[in-house]
């Protein structure tokens, strides 16, 4: 077989593994918007946040700590103990619900009714808010989260594809994983949305709020179920971008990843998050292989999701699933 | 009818029993649109009440006030013998209120049958936790508990053949026969009805009145009923709330406010579809 099918192959593999991390992302965005017509522009931060707080549970950091020395003259950094992967990933799941209520009870409630573009605009503001939450609640240096997931070439997948190629593929077991945790996960959320009664109360919710009032939903609850959601979605993508790449500012920028995917997949649709998600890993991953790399000088993979997304804007504006935009007479 | 405090019995025969709704001098302002002026009414367990007014009356507002998505600006709300403090629109569902829009609001993407099914969500118990253990904790069980009573809604309004069509595909009328078994799926005590029969044609609304009559027959449901047509609101209701530029300008049996000239003179002149 020629080498560059081989090298393809692998690629592609890995842009799928990529992919299902940006469709992680989207997934968060999606929820939200369907639910509450919210353009969620602190998704990313919530990544962010909750990866933080995870490695700071994780590792007895004290909350802050250099607040607390400021004003204090002390010098505390940690409690003098670790806590176990599980139930530090559990007590942040708590936080994450508890910030929804907040989020609730701070800013949506006093936004019912509101235009979209003002629920965007706080949702900037929540993200900075968030921000900076972080750091001064974990401090802001660069960390590293280690829930114990496995790490490093697959040696079944690398031995196998040399046997039957000559030519061992390089797939990382992190990525397997976090492939399988987001198949689960959206396994999950399909069963809960079809067949629980707060699955189906979320759904008549992201279809019309007055039939919602008319039997008997409350709103506000329902949002802080979706911003929980959110949280918790944002937080499986934190842990697998945080595993690979540390825990740093940078992981908030993963949401601009997602955006392309949207525009993909369409904003309301969960399996257009995943089916955009994977396009673009894949997409853009190949592009740079096989034209970016040889001809453009490389480093394509920077912009290709954005001009692919532009592309599908021109050609098809709601997205591979999103619902038609008719304009209602 | 002259003492009225332990109910009547009406023309037709049909028992109507207590107060169970009182709206106690309501006034509902909006900016400077006074949308409804102290008025004051009750409605009886087990009797078809129309709220009947030219366009603009307040009619609308009346329901959203006793539905509770609008809080009246002045007044009090008396449910079963109690004040009603300031209640969002889900707490009044859970009460047993139920009710219908003008404008018709289903959820459109969903199927028939699923738009009936959330009519049930009041009465759905199983949480989280147990839905997780669907089959060992009961859950799947009363899935079909709701699943069955849904079913006899549908065939009670006579929409089998399109159950598993998505809301959004339907024609007008049929919409506003889905809206209406939402709103039976919940088996309310208390049913909203603005303008049922609107836009539909002469069979429509022959269906829509023997469905509306048949409902307070067999379930015994007390309807408030918000309708333009005379003919229907004479033939189905038990008594008349008479609106007119957010006033209250007539109460009574059909027969009472057909004769009463204020009500003769508000609808002089004033054409309506
Ligand atoms: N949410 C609102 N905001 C501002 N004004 C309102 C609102 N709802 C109703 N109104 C005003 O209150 C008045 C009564 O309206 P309402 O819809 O209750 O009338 P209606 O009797 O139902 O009329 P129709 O027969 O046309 O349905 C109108 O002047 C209307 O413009
Ligand atoms: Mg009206």
């Amino acid at each position: 077989m020629p080498d560059i099918v081989l090298y393809a192959a692998e690629v592609t593999l890995n842009g799928l593994m990529a992919g299902v991390l940006y469709a992680l992302v989207a997934l968060g965005f999606v929820l939200i918007f369907k639910a509450s017509g919210i353009f969620n522009y602190a998704q990313g931060v919530l990544a962010l946040f909750a990866a933080l707080t995870l490695v700071g549970i994780q590792k007895g950091q004290v909350p802050f700590a250099h607040l607390i020395n400021a004003m204090t003259g002390k010098h505390y950094t940690n409690f003098p103990w670790e806590v176990p992967a599980l139930v530090a990933i559990l007590l942040t799941v708590g936080v994450m619900v508890v910030l929804a209520i907040i989020i609730e009870k701070v800013v949506l409630k006093h936004l019912v009714n509101q235009a979209p573009i003002i629920l965007f605009m706080a949702t900037i503001g929540m993200a900075y808010f968030l921000e900076g939450f972080g750091d001064v609640m974990w401090g802001s240096d660069i960390k590293t989260l280690d829930v114990g997931l496995p790490q490093g070439i697959n040696e079944t997948i690398d031995s196998v594809t040399y046997n039957m190629f000559g030519y061992g593929f390089f797939i990382d077991n992190l990525d397997i994983v976090a492939a399988i945790v987001a198949v689960l996960l959206v396994a999950a959320l399909t069963v809960f949305s079809q067949y629980s009664k707060q699955g189906r109360a979320l759904r008549a919710v992201a279809d019309d709020h007055q039939a919602a009032l008319s039997v008997g939903i409350s709103l506000r609850f329902i949002w802080i179920l979706v911003w929980s959601i959110a949280g918790f979605v944002a937080l499986v993508a934190g842990i697998m971008w945080g595993s690979k790449s540390g825990v740093q500012f940078s992981l908030s920028l993963i949401a601009l990843k997602a955006l392309p995917v949207l525009m993909l997949g369409g904003f309301t649709s969960i399996p257009g998050a995943i089916v955009g998600g994977l396009i673009i890993g894949v997409g853009e991953k190949l592009f740079e292989l096989l034209i970016g790399a040889p001809f453009l000088g490389g480093a394509t993979e920077n912009w290709f999701a954005y001009v692919l997304a532009l592309v599908f804007l021109v050609f098809r504006p709601q997205g591979l699933f999103g619902e038609k935009i008719i304009e209602r007479v | 009818m002259n003492d009225m405090s332990d109910g009547y019995v009406t023309a037709d025969g049909r028992q109507i029993g207590g107060v169970i709704m009182e709206m106690k001098n309501i006034t509902l302002r909006f900016g400077g649109v006074v949308a409804i002026k102290d008025i004051s009414f009750d409605i009886r367990e087990g009797e078809i009440r129309a709220i009947i007014g030219p366009n603009g009356a307040g009619k609308s507002s009346m329901l959203n006030v006793i539905s509770g998505f609008y809080i009246p600006t002045e007044g009090e709300v008396w449910f079963h013998g109690y004040k009603r403090g300031p209640m969002r629109p889900y707490q009044v569902a859970r009460l047993g209120i139920a009710r219908t829009f003008q404008n018709i609001a289903l959820f459109d993407g969903m199927s028939v049958l699923d738009n009936i099914m959330t009519g049930r969500l009041t009465h759905m118990k199983s949480g989280l936790l147990a839905q997780a253990g669907w089959w060992w904790t009961g859950a799947a069980k009363e899935e079909d508990e709701h699943r069955e009573k849904v079913e006899k809604i549908i065939d009670f309004l006579e929409i089998q053949n399109i159950r598993k069509t998505p809301v959004g595909r339907l024609p007008y009328g049929l919409k506003k026969r889905v809206e209406l078994a939402r709103a039976l799926a919940a088996e309310p005590k208390l049913l909203l009805l603005d303008e049922p029969m609107a836009g539909m044609n002469v069979e429509e609304k022959e269906d829509m009145s023997r469905f509306i009559l048949d409902v307070n027959d067999e379930f015994g449901t007390t309807i408030v009923l918000i309708e333009h047509d005379m003919g229907v609101v004479m033939d189905l209701s038990d008594r008349v709330v008479v609106m007119d530029y957010g006033k209250k300008i007539g109460d009574g049996t059909p027969d009472e406010v057909r004769n009463n000239q204020d009500v003769i003179d508000a609808y002089l002149g004033v054409a309506h579809d």
